[in-house]
């Protein structure tokens, strides 16, 4: 356990100089893209040379590049992200209001998917080459050539418009019903912890449309994984001692070859997450979803520096906290690891 | 007395990608009821899918077309899983090379045990777990308590196959197939492993099929022997029998190539033999006071010796004494922490490993591996093979000179010159085994460091290349570091020996003499170890 622990800290060290360099970098994009802030946010098009000169000014645009650098470092070091031009909110601010959303989207996607992969991966991998490994590739290969904007409009075109069972793709719960008191963030979470099962429901309805389809995109590398490792796993030495021994079918495939197939998509896991959470502004558009993620695309468009390289910095550390969990677990699930 | 086992003219196919390969062509074999059967062969020979085929566990590719076999009188040819899974681990079972493989090694090795008394009775876990505890005494695991909760990487390969004869055994099965249950352990290991699994089949009234290629082994430990060769089995008889007067051509070159107490090189491939090798005097290698550290632990503590120009000096050990790491530091592949390399009177244990293959002595120290499959590069032709060294050690181009050089190490290590554009895949064992041996002589280095040269061969194969090396060494004078775990290989090739045990040297001295007489407890106690093979030698059954 202390080597886990030991190792997950040399991991977090380590990934510091990736963050700081993200930072930097994502700094000079900014600065090196088209567009002028300052411009963009003046009173209106035909606002005076003055104004913007003011503006510029007050954004700490008319200093040189390296000291607004470093101004900026100053300013993420006490914790000040900067305030977004967009909605006149601290970026800090807008970000811890936004990230539950997002975060409970891919959770909930991400448990979607590996529900549906899991098992279609050790179909595939029992009887290779067969009709139902020809479907889950099928399956898989459709999630990820078909767009999530497009399997997302699918979905709402047959579920909300044609058969209407599915509620007003529009946000994360029904403007009609009443919202749980928020402690978390995550509306279904909130819900429970209140007891109001009405508002779950209507959080969990409002939810299942999004995350299937960013299941439905996922499915594929995780699907394929899980059926690779099997079959790696099935022909190697221990599974046919297991048979040898008598061992049922069962406990062979499920304890034998699953838990050692299943070490490799550990790893898919938090790169699919890590992806998911950042990729998912096509979603969060199409569902008009209040993420991070379209907040981020928003702070683009218009050219608003900090609420960008706010999101930037966010999806680097989740990126860095994913893998440090999938360190651990990969700890827990394999003993070997703990060793090396 | 009728059999517990019996097959009856039994064929497989394998389905491959060349067409359909026959595995065996007609096997018979009957096993009585505690009685132990051998069965050798080289590879190939399909000895190891005879067993696999009465456990039902060939792979899908395989297909039985013929023949019948019979357990307990009980046809179990076409038998399906209902009729399997019973029989599987509780009548019949099966331990296998490679145990730590053969383990699961995300599960405490407790459990795995109970998971097969699990898969036969219904008892409690707590009950499971009293037995395993048992049975690990049984075989002979010391603090078995603490054992249960190991994982199998946590264990040596000679605890693994104890294990792996725990779960065997754990539901007292009446017959024991042993898949080459010794093959990479050490010969200590071996002869422990092998004493545990005959006196367990002896005192429990278990009928074991002893599946190996070492003609030894099973001389020592079977009541009866079976000869195969090409999917048949050519000759049948008790051991003495077998090996006093071997009937079959097969059987005899088989016998012949296998190394014994007294055979040497010449004799093993059937030629007269070369007169010793004349010792040159000259000074080639001296290692002093070498030190090898990793991680605070020494590997290789204080190790002196030298070498001769032309001379052949064996290093013997079992895994963990320190005999690769020396031969790696000698090859200047690892940095020593301390002491002195000597070659040719110049301090080479000073240059940095990582920066050796630019000095002009890495053409005259290389090496040849143990294994010819894995350490030559995939993607090379075997003429880009033995070019590389000439390439970039010699700096040769392209070009006659380049080509005429390549055969010329192809021809003088008997490598015919049409197999030169072929790849490693493409090779068998043997013609590997020459491809690198051909590379390393290729830039004419005065010293080879052999590691285990022949460990990975069968005993026909490594009897030529072992009279291959031997001639190469005589032709060009090389001095040869000679590592290996087969004491009676070492004898044969080397001059003098060195035996290392915790990464000391125990023992030195002219190998005729210390293989008569050893001195150290430790070289009596490794050549007490090897399987006898003696004609008049009694099977050590209960």
């Amino acid at each position: 356990m202390r080597g886990i622990a030991g190792r997950a800290g040399r991991r977090f060290v380590s990934s510091l100089p990736a963050l700081f360099g993200v930072l930097v970098f994502t700094f000079l994009l900014m600065r090196v893209l088209p567009g002028d802030p300052a411009v963009f946010f003046a009173s209106g098009p035909n606002a005076g040379q003055a104004e913007i000169e003011d503006i510029r000014r007050r954004m700490g645009l008319d200093k040189p590049v390296p000291e607004q650098l470093l101004l900026y470092l100053r300013d993420i070091g006490t914790g000040n992200l900067g305030r977004s031009m967009t909605t006149g909110q601290p970026v800090l601010n807008d970000l811890r209001n936004r990230l539950p959303a997002s975060l409970e989207l891919t959770f909930c996607a991400l448990l979607i998917a590996l529900v549906l992969a899991v098992p279609l991966g050790i179909l595939a991998a029992l009887r290779p080459g067969s009709v139902v490994d020809h479907g889950v590739r099928l399956l898989c290969t459709l999630g990820v050539c078909v767009p999530t904007f497009v399997s997302g409009l699918l979905l709402i075109y047959v579920l909300y418009y044609l058969l209407g069972i599915a509620p007003d793709p529009t946000g994360r719960i029904d403007i009609f019903a009443s919202q749980p008191p928020e402690v978390t963030g995550f509306l279904l979470l909130d819900a429970a912890i209140a007891g109001e099962w009405e508002a779950w429901w209507a959080a969990a309805s409002q939810l299942i449309l999004p995350a299937c389809t960013m299941a439905l995109f996922v499915l594929a590398p995780l699907a394929r994984m899980t059926r690779a490792s099997m079959l790696a796993v099935l022909t190697s030495d221990f599974i046919r001692t297991g048979e040898a021994l008598g061992l049922s079918r069962r406990r062979v495939i499920l304890v034998y070859a699953l838990r050692n197939a299943l070490l490799p998509v550990i790893t898919i896991m938090g790169i699919v997450f890590s992806t998911m959470l950042g990729a998912n502004v096509l979603v969060e558009k199409v569902f008009s979803w209040p993420g991070v993620a379209s907040y981020a695309l928003d702070a683009l468009l218009s050219s608003d520096y900090a609420p960008v390289q706010g999101f930037v910095l966010l999806m680097a550390s989740i990126f860095v906290l994913v893998n440090l969990v999938v360190d651990l677990l990969y700890g827990l699930a394999d003993p070997r690891v703990s060793i090396g | 007395m009728s059999a517990l086992l019996e097959v009856e003219e039994l064929r497989v196919e394998f389905g491959t990608r060349h067409g359909v390969v026959e595995a065996l062509r007609g096997v018979s074999l009957a096993v009585g009821p505690s009685e132990t059967l051998g069965i050798v062969g080289e590879s190939g020979s399909g000895k190891s899918v005879t067993a696999f085929c009465v456990m039902r566990l060939l792979d899908r590719a395989g297909r039985v077309t013929g023949g019948r076999i019979r357990f307990r009188g009980e046809d179990i040819t076409r038998a399906g899983r209902r009729v399997l899974a019973p029989l599987r681990g509780a009548a019949m079972s099966m331990i296998f090379q490679n145990p730590r493989a053969a383990l699961n090694p995300i599960r405490p090795v407790g459990l795995q045990i109970a998971d097969v008394i699990r898969a036969h009775e219904a008892v409690s876990a707590r009950e499971a777990r009293e037995r395993t505890l048992a049975l690990l005494e049984a075989v002979r695991i010391r603090e078995p308590a603490r054992r249960l909760e190991a994982y199998p990487h946590e264990l040596s390969g000679g605890m693994c196959q104890r294990v792996m004869i725990a779960m065997a055994i754990a539901c007292e099965p009446s017959l024991l197939i042993a898949d080459e249950p010794t093959t990479g352990l050490d010969v200590t290991t071996q002869k422990a492993v092998m004493d545990l699994l005959a006196e367990t089949t002896a005192r429990r009234g278990m009928a074991m099929l002893l599946i190996t290629h070492d003609l030894g082994l099973a001389a020592q430990y079977c009541g009866r022997i079976a000869v195969m060769e090409q999917g048949r089995v050519v000759e049948e008889a008790a051991p003495a029998r077998l090996f006093g007067a071997p009937g079959h051509p097969y059987t005899r070159r088989l016998v012949a190539a296998s190394p014994r107490r007294d055979s040497t090189v010449a004799g093993l491939v059937g030629e007269r033999e070369a007169a010793p090798v004349a010792p040159t005097g000259r000074r080639l290698l001296e290692v002093s006071g070498l030190r090898k550290e990793f991680g605070g632990v020494a590997a290789v503590e204080g190790v002196s010796f030298h070498l001769d120009a032309g001379e052949s000096l064996g290093l013997v050990g079992e895994s963990g004494s320190g005999k690769s790491t020396l031969s790696r530091l000698v090859c200047r592949l690892l940095d020593p922490t301390a002491g002195n390399i000597r070659f040719e009177g110049e301090e080479i244990g000073a240059i940095p490993a990582g920066r050796f293959h630019r000095s002009p002595w890495r053409r005259e120290i290389q090496l040849v591996f143990q294994d010819h499959g894995e350490s030559l590069n995939p993607r090379f032709s075997a003429f880009d093979c033995i070019a590389d060294p000439l390439r970039r050690l010699l700096g040769m181009r392209e070009g006659a000179g380049l080509r005429a050089r390549v055969a010329e190490c192809a021809e003088r290590v008997g490598l015919p010159g049409e197999l030169l554009g072929r790849f490693p895949h493409q090779l068998s064992g043997g013609q590997k085994a020459r491809v690198g041996i051909a590379r390393a002589i290729a830039p004419g280095p005065r010293l080879l460091v052999l590691d285990e040269p022949t460990a990975a061969l069968d005993v026909s194969v490594q009897a030529v290349v072992l009279h291959l090396l031997d001639r190469l060494r005589r032709e060009a004078g090389l001095a040869y570091l000679f590592v290996s775990h087969d004491l009676n290989v070492v004898r044969m090739m080397c001059e003098r020996t060195i035996v290392l045990q915790a990464g000391r040297v125990v023992e030195e001295g002219r190998s005729d003499a210390l293989f008569a007489t050893p001195k150290a407890r430790y070289t009596a106690e490794l050549l007490a170890a090897i399987p006898h093979f003696e004609p008049e030698a009694e099977p050590a059954l209960g």
